[in-house]
């Protein structure tokens, strides 16, 4: 598709949280991600599944703008992420173009990557601080309440080589969630995580879904939590949507081959 | 000329080498001060990849390297005057100096920002940091305490090299000395004594860099 067919803008009846429209990705010859067409609604609750190297990670960081783009547009509340508007058409979305569209969307890492050399209330103080330009106090307060909300308040001045995984993660969500963001992206969150701290985490995801009006996009290899608590799921297959539709049905009644063989994989994996 | 040691001239003469430690100790400092921020400057602008700078600088960073000090501070105060740059002593031998140390401690920098894991980098991006926010408040900090052994390192050299200042006449030790035996025909005690303040000047540096580089370690929480 022509890069002059894409809107500048999407019109205000057709306006998903975010569009993906033909996004490829590729690194080299490999075609990661092949012409991904993915709308998510606001509010929405969707999950991503497949097997390794389909692509499931390679959406979130495309989304989150740790890739560039090979080809499509990403819309996020009707505007071009990827891109940005010049005379009238769509083109690579400079530094600055970026630092405005993205200030919508935060991410958490399978690894945390909390930052070390701060403690878990820096940690969080800082984007609303330097990023944000809240003054101290309020940003204070405001880590504070969402360090609370995820169980972690009477740790807040530990640094995170003194924390487990599950805490870790906890305060990972804090940070993200502290500049107040309208679509969180959760990476794998659990997958680094021993098996009996994976409830804190998932717990605290779970409120997220039930208490506030975030849209989320999350990857996950626990099929039980991703049938829980999403509104959609995904089923990712060699960088194309092999299969979607609401996680009730798409557990119980999988239509494609490819799909059934996967599901029945991981269970007999579990 | 006389090989025996004496006591009367060595405490003669300990006044004046301890005046010229001091200035050794003051280009060491200068020197070393402007290498750590030259060099930074070095390894941030090759971090940009735009390479119609890198290109050059790598090569510039190469050529120092490879070629003696001496022949730099040599460069610097007696090539400069032809085109018109007439700097004192000082001026030069720092110059000439803190280029030549910048060079390696942008290498330095360079191996601890590298071993900053990516992840950190994603995070601040995440986060919607600015460049900026993210080498000073993310990349910087984490990548001081494994480059400070490197850094000590490279303090010493600068301190064992500041007698190649004499070659144009700073009033170091060296040259002190030197001067001390043109004056007095002795050479065995003023040569002695600049040794041993070598000595006692470089051993502590070793352990007190491990001590700073521990000290740092915690002030960050690591
Ligand atoms: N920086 C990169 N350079 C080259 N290839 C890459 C890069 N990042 C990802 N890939 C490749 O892209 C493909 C998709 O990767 P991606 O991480 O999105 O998979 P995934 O579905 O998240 O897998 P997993 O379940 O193992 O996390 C893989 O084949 C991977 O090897
Ligand atoms: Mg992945």
């Amino acid at each position: 598709m022509e890069m002059s067919a894409y809107p500048l803008e999407l019109p205000e009846d057709d306006r998903p949280m975010v569009r993906f429209m033909n996004v490829t990705k590729s690194y080299g010859a490999l075609t990661v991600l092949d012409q991904l067409n993915l709308d998510i609604t606001r509010g929405e609750m969707v999950t991503v599944i497949g097997p390794s190297g389909s692509g499931k990670t390679t959406v979130l960081r495309m989304l989150m703008t740790l890739e560039t783009i090979n080809g499509g547009v990403i819309y996020v509340d009707g505007k071009p992420l990827t891109h940005m508007p010049k005379n009238g058409v769509l083109v690579p979305a400079n530094e600055r173009y970026l630092r405005k569209a993205r200030s919508m969307i935060g991410m958490c890492f399978q690894h945390f990557n909390l930052f070390p050399h701060m403690t878990a209330l820096q940690n969080c103080m800082e984007g609303p601080v330097q990023v944000l330009g809240l003054p101290k106090a309020e940003a204070r307060a405001r880590s504070e309440e969402l360090l609370e909300m995820v169980g972690m308040i009477d740790k807040k001045d530990q640094y995170p080589s003194r924390l487990s995984g599950g805490q870790q993660q906890r305060v990972a969500i804090a940070r993200a969630l502290a500049m107040r963001p309208k679509i969180m992206l959760f990476d794998e969150v659990t997958s680094a995580l021993d098996p009996e701290v994976i409830g804190e985490v998932t717990n605290v995801i779970r409120k997220l879904v039930n208490e506030h009006d975030l849209t989320m996009l999350m990857v996950t290899h626990q099929m039980g939590f991703a049938r829980d608590i999403s509104d959609r799921v995904c089923f990712f297959y060699q960088g194309r949507i092999e299969e979607q539709g609401e996680a009730e049905a798409f557990f119980t009644n999988p239509q494609r081959e490819r799909t059934k063989q996967f599901l029945s994989a991981v269970k007999a994996a579990d | 000329m006389s090989f025996q040691w004496k006591w009367e001239f060595t405490w003669a003469i300990l006044p004046r080498l301890m005046w010229a430690t001091v200035n050794t100790l003051l280009a060491s400092g200068i020197g070393y001060a402007i290498a750590m921020v030259l060099g930074l400057v070095f390894a941030l602008l090759l971090r940009t990849g735009w390479k119609p700078l890198t290109l050059p600088l790598r090569e510039a960073i190469e050529f120092i390297r490879s070629t003696p000090l001496v022949l730099q501070i040599f460069f610097v105060f007696y090539v400069g005057p032809q085109f018109g740059v007439r700097l004192s002593p000082w001026v030069s031998g720092m110059i000439a100096i803190g280029l030549h140390y910048s060079c390696y401690l942008s290498e330095v920098y360079r191996a601890g920002i590298e071993a900053v894991p990516r992840g950190q980098w994603e995070a601040a991006r995440a986060l919607n940091m600015s460049t900026r926010d993210t080498y000073m408040r993310i990349v910087i900090p984490q990548a001081l305490p494994p480059s400070i052994a490197g850094m000590g390192n490279y303090l010493v050299g600068i301190f064992k090299d500041t007698p190649m200042l004499s070659v144009i006449g700073v009033a170091e030790l060296m040259q002190t000395a030197n001067a001390i035996g043109s004056e007095t025909y002795r050479f065995l005690e003023p040569y002695t004594l600049v040794g041993v303040i070598f000595l006692l000047l470089s051993l502590p540096t070793a352990a007190f860099m491990r001590q700073f580089e521990a000290w740092v370690r915690r002030k960050l929480g690591m």
